[in-house]
């Protein structure tokens, strides 16, 4: 009995000395910004080279570019930014940007055409994944320095023939158009890098923040920048906190203790959407979700098997259950918002019409492999299809696995079906057309992995010159109409089936204003906010 | 009789060197077991279906940058040669580099390591606090309503999944009583405040003086402290129970009983006293074991401990990191098993 009372008087002293002892939980100040959101992706906070969506909203805030998007209009399309004003050449070759006089980097450094000019050149020879997006036009490591270069306040780029101007502006508002600090930089060389290790965890920029702190996999802190030429930011501080589970950061936000939660699921954003002093913003992203059937096996080859496949998929059915609020249903490879958008989205799910061209392709049969990454939504929309492709005869067999397993096996050719998602890397439709729809040499020594149709084996006959016309087309209206046109087709002959486009929920105390995420086309801002 | 000056002159030299020689075995037997568990670590690292350069390159990657980065990765060199260039470079301290945030890997372990000693250590110390009383009193009470409530005690904390656990917790204490501080080593006003010196936020405000940080760490790590400490206390309150029990049926406690000793000098000083060398196996092991990381614990309060590090690196093929985790990790273990056997060694001279 001594021992008995003892320890419960011990534990009773405890209880009651945590419970005392443990202060209040603070609110975030009025100049602090502070988001919940996964950033496990971010690899590097080099321009040059970071290519994930975590990375691009810290960059975003950190480094101009020539031209950039408004945050409060993102319709309006790419706007003045670093550059104040630019001409186009009557040949359609050569762009000249003026420099907007008077900026400074972080380091007091001044804004030159020159930085301007060797930012772009050094990521076309530093030749990192995305340095795609500016070698599409013609320059490469040898010619850069000719092709892109700086007279006095100008920045001349002249690419290697006439594209649309909006396609060559609207590359230079991707991520690696930002421009550094290039004194900064080049103090940080090693080893003829260009700077590159140093930038993957420091920045040299001219926006609105400089990085004060990444932790991966934990935090990135933004500290402001006073000479932001905007004019300098409410938010002083920024915090991108690192969580990874929807439920933590959902008792976070009612708490108090983080401004914003980007990562809720469907069950915590309907148990929070009602909860007094939390708003819920409904973006529309850009990242679809499709299937996509390999055309190097044999009964996926025949047209007839392809649309019946998109034909037993419950669209309907998966949008409006666990994909609640998350997706929506969206049938063509450019997102909503994008240049020549269509909305049209015509399949639906159809078993006896499914059945009836399986008949015609003689299929009673059939068992497919699909592989898939081990993600939630994913395994649901498998599950999904391994349902409803079951009631027309087809076995779907699910190889879940990691992110690189699956990948790896996609880019090798190697999966009948993959199911995945595919994010645009710039805000012109070239980018998506050029992967959904383009394949300028199907065979197997082309080794052309980073085109979605090549990792297909569809060798995308009469879209690849299409998609070329419409990447030089300079009026824009008639731009427009070619990818319209292009994606009808697509939708009825390709071996994509395109099913969703993402939609992020942005749970967010009400104080919190004017807090954009970039929708489709770019990335957040947090410069505008306002408390 | 008593020895001869010359002939304990004689004696100290062996004694010398058998003591350098048990040191060297002992050392041996610690490079022998990394070097094994690197081995397979390595292996089954190249031979796992992930792909570490698409996660170094990305989706987007050519054919030709895909290549350029796999060639420098070292990946192009025969296995037995990228092991061997491995082996050499952690034993100059260098664990290589992550290939996904480019960061040294012992920087990031440096970082992340300190997190999960602190949790871990506070919560072997409420696991050992509570549940070696708790296991004596179940044992010395066998069969009454104690025993019956300690065991279904530590049948809940077996039984239960620790990430619900981690989630009504934080919904309890964190979200509706506000009695503790929410995930995270600390608030977002705290963070980077103190110097770090040891990386363990409790230990470094404490240095510095700064009891303001101090409290706000401990409001943050006493919650998970505690769910780890309650799993380790239903596995060292069962250990206990189990020994005690065993010694409490011996003969020399019905003696001592029959001498008339206090209950309590029965209990603690007989009983108890015999059951301290497999205590400190079982508690080194639960100990261990909550040090090699608690993953669902570390993702729910959203700390940043190593156990989610070496997770996160192993999903995204960052072998770099996944084997300088597992050196760190299986070092613990290895000194852990060294430290117990010493401490075996010093509370029951026999087993020399």
């Amino acid at each position: 009995m001594n021992i008995t009372r003892r320890l419960m008087l011990g534990a009773a002293t405890g209880l009651a000395l945590a419970a005392t002892s443990l202060g209040a939980v603070a609110q975030t100040p009025d100049d602090m910004l502070v988001i919940a959101n996964r950033i496990d992706d971010i690899t590097t906070l080099d321009p040059a080279q970071s290519f994930e969506f975590a990375g691009a909203d810290v960059i975003r805030n950190v480094y101009g570019k020539l031209v950039n998007f408004d945050p409060a209009d993102l319709g309006a399309g790419y706007q003045p930014d670093l550059a104040e004003s630019w001409e186009v050449s009557e040949d359609g070759r050569t762009i000249t940007f003026t420099m907007r006089p008077g900026m400074t980097f972080h380091s007091g450094n001044p804004v030159r055409a020159e930085d301007a000019a060797w930012s772009l050149q050094r990521a076309v020879k530093l030749d990192k994944t995305p340095s795609f997006i500016l070698t599409q036009f013609g320059f490469t490591p040898e010619n850069v320095e000719e092709m892109i270069r700086a007279e006095d306040d100008k920045v001349i780029i002249t690419t290697d023939q006439k594209y649309a101007p909006s396609f060559v502006l609207n590359a230079l508002t991707a991520t690696i158009g930002a421009i550094v600090d290039k004194e900064t930089v080049m103090q940080h060389e090693v080893e003829g890098d260009m700077g590159n290790e140093w930038l993957k965890t420091n920045s040299a920029g001219s926006y609105a923040y400089r990085v004060a702190n990444w932790k991966p996999n934990e935090s990135v802190t933004l500290e402001v920048y006073e000479d932001f030429y905007k004019g300098a930011p409410e938010m002083k501080r920024v915090i991108v906190r690192h969580i990874q589970e929807s439920a933590t950061q959902r008792l976070l936000l009612e708490r108090g203790d983080i401004d914003a939660a980007r990562n809720l699921n469907p069950e915590d954003i309907a148990g929070i959407q009602d909860a007094e002093g939390i708003e819920i913003d409904d973006i529309l992203r850009g990242r679809l979700m499709y299937i996509s059937l390999n055309q190097n096996h044999p009964q996926l080859s025949d047209p007839r098997v392809v649309e019946a496949i998109k034909h037993l998929i419950d669209y309907e059915g998966m949008q409006n259950s666990f994909l609640n609020g998350q997706y929506t249903i969206h049938q063509n490879f450019l997102p909503q918002t994008y240049l020549g958008a269509v909305d049209e989205n015509p399949f639906e799910m159809n078993v006896e019409r499914a059945r009836e061209l399986l008949d015609e392709a003689g299929i009673d049969e059939l068992t497919l492999e699909v592989g898939v990454r081990e993600a939630q939504e994913r395994l649901e929309i498998a599950q999904s299809l391994q349902n409803t492709f079951a009631q027309a005869g087809i076995n779907l067999e699910i190889t879940v696995g990691t992110g690189q397993q699956i990948l790896s096996r996609y880019r090798a050719r190697d999966l009948p079906i993959y199911l995945g998602a595919w994010g645009p890397d710039y805000p012109d439709p070239h980018t998506n057309a050029s992967t959904f729809a383009y394949n300028p040499d199907n065979s197997e020594d082309a080794q052309l992995t980073g085109i979605l149709a090549w990792r297909n084996a569809w060798p995308a006959e009469g879209f690849t010159e299409r998609v070329d016309a419409a990447a030089t087309e300079t009026d824009t209206a008639t731009r427009e109409r070619m990818y319209q046109e292009i994606q009808a087709d697509f939708r009825e002959e390709a071996p994509f089936v395109i099913m969703f486009q993402q939609i992020e929920q942005l749970a967010r105390k009400d104080n919190v204003e004017n807090l954009t995420l970039g929708e489709a086309i770019t990335a957040a801002a947090y410069w505008p906010v306002t408390k | 009789m008593t020895d001869t000056t010359e002939q304990r002159e004689a004696r100290h030299p062996s004694r010398l060197l058998a003591a350098l020689r048990k040191i060297g075995a002992t050392l041996g037997q610690i490079a022998f077991t990394m070097v094994g568990l690197l081995f397979v670590t390595f292996v089954i690292g190249r031979v796992m279906p992930i792909d570490p350069v698409i996660a170094v390159v990305g989706e987007r990657a050519t054919q030709a940058q895909y290549q350029a980065a796999y060639e420098a990765m070292g990946l192009d060199q025969p296995l037995f040669v990228q092991f061997i260039q491995y082996i050499w470079d952690v034993m100059r301290g260098d664990f290589g580099m992550s290939l996904l945030n480019a960061r040294p890997v012992a920087e990031d372990i440096a970082r992340v390591f300190p997190a999960t000693l602190e949790l871990a250590t506070l919560g072997t110390i409420i696991g050992v606090a509570i549940g070696v009383p708790l296991g004596v009193l179940a044992a010395v009470k066998r069969g009454t309503w104690i025993d019956q409530t300690a065991r279904v005690v530590a049948l809940i904390g077996y039984s239960m999944p620790i990430f619900w656990l981690g989630l009504v917790g934080l919904l309890i204490f964190y979200g509706i009583l506000g009695w503790v501080g929410g995930p995270g080593r600390v608030g977002i006003f705290y963070v980077d405040v103190v110097p770090s010196v040891t990386g363990m936020i409790l230990v470094d405000s404490a240095l510095d003086g700064n009891w303001t940080v101090f409290r706000n760490a401990l409001s943050h790590i006493v919650l998970p402290a505690s769910l780890l400490g309650y799993y380790s206390l239903a596995y060292i309150s069962r250990m206990t129970r189990s020994f005690m029990l065993e010694q409490l049926s011996s003969e020399y406690i019905i003696t001592a009983r029959v001498k008339g000793l206090s209950e309590r000098a029965v209990i603690w000083r007989h009983a108890f006293r015999n059951i301290r060398v497999q205590l400190i196996t079982v508690v080194a092991l639960s100990y261990a074991g909550l040090l090699e990381g608690s993953v669902l614990t570390e993702i729910i309060f959203a700390w940043p401990g190593i156990g989610s590090y070496i997770t996160t690196a192993l999903l995204s093929a960052d072998m770099n990191a996944v084997l300088g985790g597992t050196v760190v990790v299986g070092l613990v273990f290895v000194c852990l098993n060294v430290f117990s056997d010493l401490l075996y060694k010093f509370l029951d001279p026999r087993a020399e």
